[in-house]
């Protein structure tokens, strides 16, 4: 299974979006993370696990306790996905706005 | 520098959001989109057909510098509203890439400014993404890469 596929399957829920920015200002516990939604500890637990295992999270041993991190070189691939495309429509559209200022001028 | 073209793909949809402002009067950025030749130039493809009418239809072809057919495209023209709207289908011949329908919107923002939105829809959203992480411009960008040299020297 495609694992860059997973990521943004992990992303398209909400309630783990919600994890992401939680855990991007400081790596917590999932005792923690639980405290600050009304959801079930268990259902934030399932998002917990889905969120590591595609590496947007990173558990840490912290004494008796795991901490969860964010991996922000994983954030980093999610934010350049659509980048490339992006870069190419604005290309295209910057030489269409050139060719085009001067076609008015021509005029 | 912020490139002026905004894209907006939520996540887990089958849709896609392409806005760009142009410090353009509507009117011509609009023949950017009726002209062949003017469309072949930005494009950077050669446009075999435009028929700019309801129910008309479009070809482009790019070819590498040696003449080789890299990408072949082709769409129906459902409307065409002077000014104001293009829909249309686009398909890339070859590829395993479902048909995807496009709404183009044009609005006019000032006399000197107007407002390009690309509404695209895919077959699936898992298409979508599919299309956006694969090199699938390849072809094209080879072609507007040479396009771009051309500009540039004309500059």
């Amino acid at each position: 299974m495609n694992l860059r596929r997973d990521v943004f399957q992990a992303i398209a829920d909400p309630t783990r979006r919600a994890i992401l920015l939680l855990v991007a200002s400081q790596s917590m516990t999932a005792g923690v993370i639980a405290s600050n939604f009304d959801t079930a500890r268990p259902t934030v637990s399932k998002h917990l696990q889905i969120l590591t295992e595609c590496e947007l999270l990173k558990q840490e041993q912290n004494g008796r306790e795991i901490h969860y991190h964010l991996n922000p070189q994983k954030m980093k691939e999610i934010a350049e996905f659509i980048e490339p495309f992006r870069k190419m429509w604005d290309d295209r559209f910057n030489t269409l706005e050139s060719i085009m200022k001067n076609y008015k001028s021509d005029q | 520098m912020e490139l002026k073209t905004k894209i907006n793909a939520e996540d887990g949809r089958q849709e896609l959001l392409i806005i760009r402002e142009f410090d353009l009067p509507v009117e011509l950025l609009f023949k950017a989109y009726e002209d062949p030749e003017i469309v072949a130039q930005w494009m950077g493809t050669k446009v075999l057909k435009l028929e700019n009418k309801n129910h008309g239809g479009y070809q482009f072809e790019t070819s590498d510098p040696h003449g080789n057919v890299v990408f072949r495209a082709n769409g129906t023209i459902h409307e065409f509203t002077p000014n104001q709207q293009i829909t249309r289908t686009f398909e890339m011949e070859n590829t395993p890439f479902p048909v995807q329908l496009e709404f183009l919107s044009f609005e006019k923002l000032s006399d000197q400014k107007s407002r390009l939105q690309m509404h695209i829809i895919y077959k699936s959203a898992a298409h979508r993404d599919q299309l956006l992480q694969l090199p699938f411009a390849q072809g094209l960008n080879m072609a507007h890469n040479r396009l771009q040299a051309i500009v540039d020297k004309l500059k």
